[in-house]
Formats: C-alpha cells, structure tokens, sequence
C-alpha cells in the first residue's frame, strides 16, 4: 500500500466507529423511549447520522471513484425516504391519537386541552 | 476467521429468533411487521453467501411485495380469534419437530464438505450461452424451462386472483406528501429497473429483480392514488403480461421447428435471443406483480 | 467447523420452526406465513450447498431466484383465498 492510502485507511476508523456508535444510540432510544414521537426522532436522526459516518469511512477505503459514487447516492436515498418514512409515521400517530381524543375525551386527561 | 464465524452465528440466531417471533407473537399485525423484517435479514444472508442476485430478489420480492400483499390480506381478513392449539397437539408437534430437527441435521452435516462437478460444467459451456454472467446463462439458456414454466406460474396465480371476487381494495385519501414522494420515486424505480436489466448480462441482476423493482413503483403510485385502478379487462395490460410467455413460447417452438430443438438458441443468435426474452419477460413480471397486489377486480363493460 | 455447516443447520432449524407453527397455529395468515419460513430454510440449504465450491454454484443459485419467484406467487394466491368472502369460508367458521 502507498503512503496517502495507508493513512486514508486509518483515518476511517473515527468514521466508522462513529457510525457504530450512532446506531447503536438510535436503537436504544427506539427500544426505551416512551411514545411513537420520540421514538421516531431517535431512530431517524440518529441513523441517518450513523449510515451517513459509515459511509464517509468506507468512502475513504474504497477503491475506485464509482463506488464512492454509488454510495453517496444510497446515502441520499436512504436519508430521503427515512426523513419521508418519519413524516409520515408521525403523521398517521397524530391522526389516530386525535381520533382517540375525540372519542374518549375523559380517557386520557392529557388531551384534554385540544 | 473467527471474526467471520462469529457474525455468521448472530446472522443465523438473529434469523431464528425473528423466525420464531414472527410466528408466535400474539398480535398478528406484529408478526408481519417482523416477517418483513425477517425477509430483510434474509436478503443480507444471501447476500453473506455470495448469492447477490437473490439477495436483490429477496429484498424486492420477499420482504417488499410480500409484505405489502400480507398487509393488505391483513385489512381485509376480520379480528383474528385467539385460539390456541390443544396442549396435545402442541406436545406432538414439538416431539415431531424435534425428531426431524435431528435427523435433517444428519442428513445436511456431511454435505458441507461435498463437491459437484455442476459449476465446472457450467464455467466451460459460458461462453457459447451469450452472457458471461453464470446464473444469467443458467436461468435463460441452460435451463430455460424453469423460467418459462415460472412465467406460467405466475400467469396461473394471477389468472387465479381474478377468479376470486374479493372486495376491491378501498384506498384512503393519499396525504401530499406520499403523493410528492412517489412522484419522485417512479422515475427512480424505472432507472434502477433499466440498470438491473441490463447490468443481468454480465454481473448480478436481471428479469426478475428489474420486474420487481418496476412493480413496486408501480404499487407505490397506486397506492398514493396517482395511477387509475389497474384493470385485466384493459388490452395493453393483458398484452403485457401474456407477452412475456409468448414471446418465449415463440422462441422454443422456432427453435424445435427450425433450429436444432427446443429451447435451443443457434450459435451466435445467443445473446440477441436473450436480450429480448429478458425485456418481454422483466414488463410481464412487472405487471404481473402488480396486478397481483393492487390489482382491481371490478369488470367494467364499456 | 466451517461457515458452510452453520448455514446448514440454520436452515435446517428454520424449516422446522416453520413447520412446528404451522401444526399449530389456527390462523390462516400465520400457516401463510409459516408456510414461507419452511421455504426460507429450503432457500438457505440450498444456498449454502452452492456456496460450499469455489466457483459458487448458479445452478442452485437459479434455482432458487426461480423458486422465490413461484413462492410468491403462491403466497399471492394463498393470501387471497384466505380473506375472500365465499360460501367456503362461512361454513369453514361455522365449523369452528
């Protein structure tokens, strides 16, 4: 291996370990967190965060110029539909936490106000 | 090594559990949200023992389209009523389940270290079948009967589909930006479909995952509403699907009546012949698989 | 011990478990779905025997993109039958 290569191979290592360590705290906050909100924002920031490092690291240890292209590309794509995904998620929590509210307006006294 | 041997073991455990989750869990719309994911898992798997083309297949077909037909199938189907089996048969079960358990593990552990003379085989013969990449030339030239007769399994299933009069589906009001979405995801379905079509040639990829890949796009818009009901009775959609099996009926009988036998392409016509059984066969699996999901029953008499 | 045998034997493991749900389980979306986790220990069999020679094996490989394919489409079939609303399915909930 050349020089720059060599120090481009250990440079990914903060990288990826960062990405690690992202979906890991993305998932934990998935499985502990208390309702669909916070769940969500936990999951989808975090792991686009997370595949975002990963793929920085592996771009630095790839070979050739396309396939750092293509992962850029799944990244992007990836990022898109995570953040559409959320959208829409959230969306459809509200619409049925509503529906709940209005049919049981004692049920839970936390909506009350609405 | 044993990094490798270790992330092998948790890719199984994590399958089984999934497995094992998915089936037993108590409410059911749990389950297939866990069989999706299980498919998911399993196209990785594939993709760990150097089957990438199923790993593409699995991913698209497995846990998309499957998961979006079992979600569907779970709206239509009434509360689920919680029986559970007998405690004998569930003893019997688990007694017969564990003694093939142990049996079929005898039978599997000394394959391991087997060899067959297939691969070698095939590697020679590569280079008169037109496409250099070896499952390609499997699936459309050495054994082509399995795909056509796979066409006709699929065209079965559909014609089957149809028989049943079912509900139609009634699709809710599509939020805007499900429809925004999809309206970027269309176009970038189709590209990606092109792309495996014709990466199939020489590299993993090919009819069957670029057809799964054009349907789920196609379903995406039909579902956010921004593609008509999607109706049998309409010709261009029956020329699609039949077109595939047609096409490749048309080539096996000029080969039978002209050329050396059935299925049997003439030297140097090999890549063109495949080429084109690929492109009729990647629109009629397309349409095939859509109809299948979100296909509409109604027949409207003009 | 090699990756191969571990494969194997997940595969093996998988088809039973399906096989132990489907003896058991009274709904029909979960037989449907059993039924295609005894497929999927059928696939990864399979898989792991191609992939135990050095040039992997793309018969088997075919095999099983052909076997998906029709597994789909029978589990396409099968989802069908067991939500349509037929004369079959009341006096099979009579039954019960």
């Amino acid at each position: 291996m050349s020089e720059p290569a060599v120090w481009l191979y250990w440079s990914s290592w903060p990288f990826l370990l960062g990405g690690v360590f992202f979906f890991l705290a993305g998932t934990i906050g998935l499985l502990r967190f208390p309702d669909a909100y916070s769940r969500l924002h936990a999951v989808t920031k975090a792991d686009t965060l997370g595949l975002g490092l990963l793929v920085l690291g592996l771009c630095l240890r790839s070979e050739s110029w396309q396939a750092v292209a293509q992962m850029l590309l799944v990244w992007l794509l990836v990022m898109a539909s995570g953040a559409t995904a959320c959208q829409l998620l959230a969306r459809y929590q509200r619409e049925s936490d509503t529906d709940s509210a209005v049919s049981r307006p004692r049920a839970e006294p936390f909506h009350n106000e609405r | 090594m044993n990094a490798e041997l270790l992330f092998d073991a948790a890719l199984i455990l994590l399958l089984l559990a999934l497995a094992a989750a998915t089936l037993h869990t108590r409410k059911l719309y749990t389950a297939i949200v866990l069989f999706i994911v299980f498919g998911l898992m399993l196209a990785l798997t594939w993709a760990r023992l150097g089957a990438v083309d199923l790993a593409l297949a699995e991913a698209a077909i497995g846990a998309g389209l499957i998961g979006v037909m079992l979600l569907a199938a779970f709206g239509r189907s009434g509360p689920e009523a919680a029986t559970r089996a007998p405690p004998a048969v569930l003893a019997a079960s688990v007694l017969l389940c564990s003694l093939l358990l142990v049996l079929f593990a005898q039978g599997v552990w000394p394959l391991a270290n087997n060899s067959a003379p297939v691969p070698e085989l095939v590697n020679s013969h590569l280079a008169a079948s037109g496409v250099s990449h070896p499952v390609t030339a499997v699936l459309l030239n050495f054994r082509a009967w399995d795909t056509l007769l796979e066409l006709v399994v699929l065209l079965l299933a559909l014609l089957g589909v149809r028989q049943l009069h079912s509900p139609n589906m009634n699709l809710p009001a599509a939020w805007p930006l499900l429809q925004a979405w999809s309206r970027l995801l269309a176009p970038l379905s189709i590209v990606i479909g092109g792309y495996l079509l014709w990466r199939g040639s020489h590299a993993p990829g090919g009819a069957f995952q670029a057809g799964a890949v054009l349907a789920a796009g196609a379903i995406v818009l039909r579902l956010a509403g921004l593609l008509p009901p999607l109706r049998w009775n309409w010709w261009p959609m029956r020329a699609c699907v039949l077109g595939g099996v047609a096409l490749f009926m048309t080539i096996a009988a000029a080969g039978y009546w002209l050329g050396s036998g059935w299925l049997d392409y003439p030297p140097g016509l090999g890549k063109t012949l495949i080429t084109l059984i690929e492109i009729a066969a990647t629109v009629s699996i397309a349409v095939s698989l859509s109809l299948l999901v979100v296909g509409d029953t109604r027949e409207i008499t003009p | 011990m090699s990756h191969i045998s571990l494969y194997l034997l997940g595969g093996v493991a998988l088809w039973v478990l399906g096989l132990h749900a489907l003896m058991t389980q009274r709904n029909a979306l979960r037989r449907i779905m059993a039924v295609n986790v005894m497929g999927s220990g059928t696939f990864m069999v399979m898989v792991a025997l191609a992939a135990r020679m050095t040039p992997i094996d793309p018969v088997l490989q075919a095999l099983v993109v052909t076997g998906l394919v029709v597994a789909a489409s029978a589990t396409a079939f099968a989802l069908r039958l067991a939500t349509t609303e037929s004369p079959v399915a009341d006096v099979d909930r009579e039954r019960e």
